[in-house]
């Protein structure tokens, strides 16, 4: 589903991949850990098109289409969906009338109708239930004023909503209580299908007992350094980084 | 910032082309015979020559103010024509009797003068140039005793009335561009809504500049008796030219105890070209008098035209009780300056007032919100807010905020919020990537920014709105 080969990406002129290979099938789940600033964040936002970043070499390919050749709404309407690390506020606009503009615009990139207001209403409950979410939330503007935990629920939501094939989720576990961390897995386990795949970034082993995944890889300054399975996410938690990573002269 | 977000602001003027209609045209120039000539054109009596005549002396004493936050090359004003009118100017009897090309034109603008718009539930007057082409849905307006016409036929038809209020509001030697407007004003319209009525429709007068040279300087007076409630629109386009084109407006209100006046406008005065060249040179005096208590008068304005727009809607809050409010959208780009804002003075006893703007600068664009809040001796209890946010798209835009407060009273209530934020690359980036298009992203969030306006904007211009400035408005926008 996703090929990523030897992927390298700057921000201004900092260099912060350099040489990320990753292969995810459908169905699978993968997760990626590693130290703060090594990356993590980086990949997930180059694989959706933020224009923060470049890309000066290496290829990342989505069901056989060239993913960093689309501008990021192409992306999103081909499947690619990020719940970012930090959603972002959109004063003004409403958190309704925002999700059902992205799934109207998803849907007609497809070819298919737009839903009016109504009959997406009755198809947002469901989805509201599913996240434990109140509807008032929807009249809200986007992210505006959200509680830390509020906002990733939301991107939670979203990803509901938007039904992608491959769901990058950036530290959506961060900021969580236990109840609502037990709701957002949850959410992503029953969104989980045979013929969509997930990317969980996560600094804890705690989401993991929840979403389990299937491959667990090492990000350290811009590069994979390990992969293995969920029983490496156990083994990081015990011994912390260090051992997988080169010291990197003054920049370590 | 990239340009790009740049570019999805920079939509062609639509509403540039030139209408071949013949028009009958004085020479250019203004002096003593200009005026004598206008109001002789127009049949008027002598009260009104009178007192255009005493405008002229005062305008040529005055002189061109320049403290706003814009520049120009000089104007001059002995260039310019002082009267156009679409031939031929014989008594319209009704609206079928439009000259078909205008019809067409008025088409081409979106405007449509027949019954069409009954299902809009609109009234329609047209100013072209200086002359008022035609008033929709008079004879059911009459029935209501609503006198909604030309100021032309209103100085012929209600004498009385036009006497009474005009410059009342805004005196004949208020400033630079009223006395100049109050010397040769050509038309405008006219409204009066009798005691405890409620109009049950928009009223809406087009403005459209066509004629090469011209000059626009339309005089409108609206007065709501006693109870009485209007809602009134006003829309404005011109064509494409590559030279400034001067309009210079005066609007006056009058609203009554107990009366209510909201007053939308949409103004998409051709702005110049990408480099600046051309465009509408747009001074206008608005102002209206909350005369009786518990009146309201309510601006509601989106800017999205004009070369330089200098305009302050304005409101006296003479009676107790009484209501002023302002919410504003000034939409700049490329070369183009606008410096507006509001007035509000308070006079009676418990007067409120509020005022909502927000700039928008891209481009070029320079924008600065001026605004003055006055609390008089005698204007115990006295609350204003005002919320002045500006937004920047692209790095050599401006955003400016001028306020002045004055408070004479010690028990009013004076707050003022202030905010600028840039329009975000991640905030783009976050909703393109659910897979919303670039152009409406940057719709979205301009229209969430614009918000707290355009709910106040009657449903037919909130769309109108949308259209121009390329917004997809929110459902909940009416
Ligand atoms: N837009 C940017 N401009 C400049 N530097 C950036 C930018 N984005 C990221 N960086 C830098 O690149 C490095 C990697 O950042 P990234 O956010 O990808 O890390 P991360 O692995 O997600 O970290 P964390 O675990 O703290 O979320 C950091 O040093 C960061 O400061
Ligand atoms: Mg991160």
């Amino acid at each position: 589903m996703l090929e990523i080969k030897d992927l390298y990406a700057k921000a201004g002129d900092r260099d912060i991949l350099r040489g990320i290979s990753l292969s995810v099938a459908a169905g699978e789940v993968h997760a990626i850990m590693g130290p703060n600033g090594s990356g993590k964040s980086t990949l997930v936002q180059v694989l959706a098109g933020n224009p923060a970043y470049e890309v000066t070499g290496g290829s990342a390919s989505f069901n056989g289409k060239d993913l960093l050749s689309l501008p990021p709404e192409e992306r999103a309407q081909a499947g690619v969906f990020l719940a970012f690390q930090y959603p972002v506020e959109i004063p003004g606009v409403s958190n309704a009338y925002f999700l059902r503009s992205a799934f109207n615009s998803i849907r007609q990139a497809r070819g298919e109708d737009e839903v009016d207001p109504l009959d997406f209403l009755d198809y947002m409950e469901k989805k509201l239930e599913l996240v434990d979410m109140d509807i008032e939330m929807l009249s809200r503007s986007v992210n505006m004023g959200f509680s830390g935990g509020e906002k990733k629920r939301n991107e939670i939501l979203q990803m509901a909503v938007l039904e992608p094939k491959l769901a990058l989720l950036d530290e959506t576990d961060s900021g969580l209580d236990i109840d609502a961390l037990r709701i957002v897995a949850n959410g992503v386990n029953t969104l989980k299908r045979p013929d969509n795949a997930t990317i969980v970034v996560t600094h804890y082993q705690r989401l993991l007992n929840y979403i389990v995944p299937d491959y667990v890889h090492v990000l350290a300054h811009g590069r994979m350094v390990k992969s293995g399975d969920k029983s490496l996410a156990l083994e990081l938690e015990a011994k912390g980084y260090d051992w997988l990573v080169e010291p990197q002269g003054a920049l370590a | 910032m990239g340009g790009s977000i740049e570019t999805l602001v920079n939509r062609e003027y639509q509403y540039g082309f030139v209408t071949d209609i013949e028009a009958e045209t004085i020479p250019r120039g203004l002096d003593e015979k200009t005026v004598r000539l206008i109001s002789a054109k127009k049949n008027e009596p002598q009260w009104l020559l009178d007192w255009r005549l005493k405008a002229y002396n005062r305008w040529t004493t005055m002189l061109e103010p320049h403290w706003s936050n814009v520049s120009y090359a000089p104007i001059d004003y002995q260039n310019v024509i002082y009267f156009s009118a679409p031939k031929p100017k014989k008594q319209l009897g009704s609206l079928d009797e439009v000259d078909p090309k205008l019809r067409e034109m008025y088409g081409k603008l979106g405007i449509s003068l027949d019954e069409q718009k009954r299902m809009n539930n609109v009234a329609v007057d047209v100013v072209m140039d200086s002359v008022s082409v035609g008033t929709s849905f008079k004879a059911e307006l009459s029935k209501l005793g609503i006198i909604f016409c030309s100021m032309g036929e209103a100085v012929r038809e209600h004498p009385e009335l036009v006497r009474k209020y005009l410059g009342s509001v805004v005196p004949h030697s208020d400033n630079f561009f009223a006395a100049l407007n109050s010397a040769v004003f050509s038309d405008g319209s006219f409204v009066y809504v009798p005691k405890g009525v409620r109009c049950p429709m928009e009223l809406s007068t087009y403005f459209r500049i066509n004629a090469e040279g011209t000059g626009q300087f339309e005089r409108t007076l609206i007065i709501a008796d006693e109870g009485a409630y209007v809602s009134y629109l006003e829309g404005c386009t011109a064509p494409k030219r590559d030279t400034n084109q001067l309009h210079a407006a005066v609007v006056e209100l009058v609203a009554l105890k107990d009366a209510t006046i909201k007053y939308s406008t949409v103004q998409n005065w051709f702005a110049g070209d990408e480099n600046g060249e051309g465009g509408i040179f747009n001074f206008v005096t608005k102002r209206g008098k909350c005369a009786g208590e518990n009146s309201k008068i309510s601006w509601t304005q989106v800017e999205t035209g004009s070369a330089i727009t200098w305009k302050y809607p304005s409101v006296i809050l003479l009676g107790d009780n009484s209501v002023g409010e302002f919410y504003s959208v000034a939409v700049v780009n490329n070369h183009q300056q606008a410096d507006t804002g509001t007035k509000m003075t308070h006079i009676g006893r418990n007067t409120r007032s509020t005022i909502v703007s927000k700039g928008i600068s891209a481009g070029e664009g320079n924008n600065s919100y001026r605004g003055q809040v006055k609390v008089m001796p005698k204007a115990a209890f006295a609350r204003n807010y005002t919320q002045c946010d500006s937004m920047l798209i692209g790095n050599r835009c401006g955003a400016h905020t001028f306020p002045y407060i004055e408070v004479q009273n010690q028990s009013a209530t004076v707050e003022h919020e202030a905010s600028t934020s840039k329009i975000g690359e991640d905030q783009i980036f976050y909703l393109t990537q659910r897979g919303i298009s670039k152009e409406n992203a940057v719709s979205m969030i301009v229209a969430g920014f614009c918000k707290d306006v355009f709910k106040e904007l009657p449903m037919e211009f909130a769309l109108e709105a949308q259209q121009l400035l390329g917004i997809t408005l929110e459902g909940s926008v009416g």
